[in-house]
């Protein structure tokens, strides 16, 4: 087996048994980076002297036995997160000479058990986006088929999964932004609970729906990465102070007797039919192993997007007012004050983003702040309890993550409208604020990944960690590797 | 509904924008499609709705009232575009 292709588990056991090296294991990454990178783009920043450098004090450790899971694994995290000393752009232009004074709390944590960074990787400019079609940095591909979209807006966490570029990766999810593109790309995802890991030094996209979360090659490096990263941090005043279980135990025991709910409004008859083929097939699966399926309905769940493109827009808008060109990130010349706001900001973010701010300002201003932000913020309140009144018939639901494999690069890149629907099936799952998960789950006939989503209660990451566990055991659709 | 180009240039002067002459065209457009689209909220009555700003519902969060080192003059100037001594320096504000 390539040393690029292997688990965060088997790994760490090639570490622990001496069988191979951090530093061989970083090696063997870089390389496998610079051999890949010019067809996928998955990075905008490598940080090869670094990681060699983390990777042997990372032997230094193991070599005590003070290794944990972690020590010594190389991984990479999306642009969005701050590290101290490594430039971090979040894929726009009005960030790319900016040095973070601080590092991400959940990087800090990873960093802390001797994890190894490889790198900063791609994404959708500020995280908007359902395609890394709107970095400044370029685009990313699918590994899959480099002639499609890795899914946004963390494309490039899951594109360096799937193509040998990281063990692992953490991205952000607002929308789907983890969901969708491990689907593309054939990777686990997992939006953790709103306020299950800390926010702080994640640049913020919208505030109430950001959550961050990995993506892996199985899900028992699922349960590894969250446990690192999850936990109240008192510099998030939102991340919720309840006990971290122990997600790897969590895993085992099956799904006997487990409630699933399949939400009718999920199933819908513009499903791709390679989409729909998969589902049934997850269905049966999960039946001959014991789960029951019970019929639910999420009545709200066509207002969603809606909901959504009016809520994150408005948050996004007063979140970017920052980027103003006083404190750090691009300024442009100007002579007076408002025109340096005005210019800098015009020349710094890109189309996507000033499309959303626009909307944002929009919905948030005088004559319209009734009509839209907090009629979609009423609107918010129902389909959260849509999900708090489907699940108390339920233990988890599933469902598809997107309604198509990914789609072919530039094909909804001047239709924003077609864009936003691609996430109708992860939308509501932020707007409820509570997990989910997308684990590989079959392939279409032209052989791109398909992924299922099972969505959790609230702090309920456990079950739909041992649901996904027990799936991933029954099939071997996770095993694949695309091939560069 | 229809988005004027006068609207657009509203907007953008609120979000201290400039746009291009594409642009106002691209986003009168673009922004009727999807304003069009969120209309759809509107067959919902929410009468007496409380409205969700947060997922998980919370209280205010205090920290104690302790003094705790800051990230310092130094980390906080050094992404500025422009400083002098302990300053942001930006173009004159009062004449």
């Amino acid at each position: 087996m390539n040393i690029f292709d292997m688990t965060i588990h088997e790994l760490h056991g090639a570490l622990k048994g001496k069988q191979l090296s951090s530093l061989e294991a970083t090696t063997a990454l870089l390389k496998r980076i610079e051999s890949v990178e010019p067809q996928i783009g998955s990075f905008i920043t490598v940080t090869a002297e670094q990681a060699l450098a983390a990777a042997r004090s990372a032997d230094q450790r193991i070599a005590r036995g003070e290794g944990t899971p972690l020590t010594g694994i190389p991984l990479a995290l999306k642009d969005i997160f701050l590290t101290e000393g490594v430039r971090t752009t979040c894929g726009s232009r009005i960030l790319s000479n900016f040095i973070p004074p601080y590092s991400a709390a959940s990087w800090e944590k990873l960093r802390d058990q001797g994890a190894v960074l490889l790198g900063k990787l791609n994404q959708d400019e500020f995280a908007m986006g359902s395609s890394n079609e709107s970095s400044a940095y370029g685009i990313t591909r699918n590994p899959w088929d480099t002639s499609r979209i890795p899914g946004g807006s963390s494309g490039g966490s899951a594109a360096a999964v799937a193509a040998g570029q990281a063990i692992a990766t953490l991205g952000t999810d607002t929308g789907g932004s983890i969901r969708q593109p491990a689907s593309h790309c054939g990777c686990v995802g997992l939006k953790p609970t709103y306020g299950r890991v800390s926010r702080y030094g994640v640049i913020a996209y919208a505030s109430s729906l950001d959550q961050v979360g990995p993506l892996t090659r199985d899900v028992a490096d699922c349960a590894l990465m969250l446990e690192a990263v999850a936990g109240y941090d008192p510099k998030d005043s939102t991340s919720v102070d309840t006990p971290v279980p122990d997600y790897s135990a969590a895993l085992t025991g099956g799904v006997k007797g487990l409630r699933i709910g399949l939400p009718k409004e999920y199933f819908i008859d513009g499903l791709d039919p390679d989409v729909q083929k998969a589902m049934t097939a997850a269905i049966d699966t999960f039946r001959r192993l014991g789960a029951e399926f019970v019929d639910i309905s999420l009545p709200h769940t066509d207002y969603a997007v809606a909901t959504y493109y009016l809520i994150a827009t408005a948050e996004a808008s007063s979140n970017l007012a920052r980027y103003d060109g006083v404190r750090f990130g691009h300024r442009a010349q100007a002579d007076n004050l408002l025109d340096m706001y005005t210019k800098s900001r015009s020349e710094g973010f890109g189309t996507e983003v000033k499309r959303r701010i626009m909307l944002g300002t929009y919905a948030l201003s005088s004559g319209y702040y009734d009509a839209y932000y907090v009629k979609a913020q009423k609107v918010r309140t129902l389909i959260m309890n849509d999900f708090i009144s489907a699940f108390t018939g339920v233990d988890v639901m599933l469902t598809p993550v997107a309604p198509t494999p990914a789609f072919k690069i530039g094909e909804k890149i001047n239709d924003p409208l077609q864009m936003y629907l691609s996430d109708i099936f992860t939308i509501p799952v932020n707007l409820a604020g509570t997990c989910a998960m997308s684990l590989p789950a079959g392939f279409s006939a032209e052989g791109l990944p398909i992924g299922l989503q099972l969505i959790g209660k609230p702090f309920g990451e456990e079950t739909i960690l041992r649901a996904g566990y027990a799936f991933e055991q029954a099939t071997e659709w996770h095993t694949r590797k695309a091939t560069l | 509904m229809k988005m004027t180009i006068a609207d657009v240039e509203q907007v953008a002067r609120l979000a201290r924008l400039e746009l291009t002459a594409e642009d106002k065209e691209l986003f009168a457009g673009q922004m009727d499609a999807i304003l069009g689209y969120v209309e759809k909220l509107k067959e919902l009555n929410t009468d007496g709705i409380v409205p969700t700003s947060h997922a998980v519902p919370m209280e205010n969060a205090f920290r104690a009232d302790v003094v705790r080192p800051s990230i310092g003059l130094e980390k906080a100037l050094a992404n500025a575009p422009e400083k002098t001594g302990t300053f942001f320096v930006v173009p004159k504000v009062i004449e």
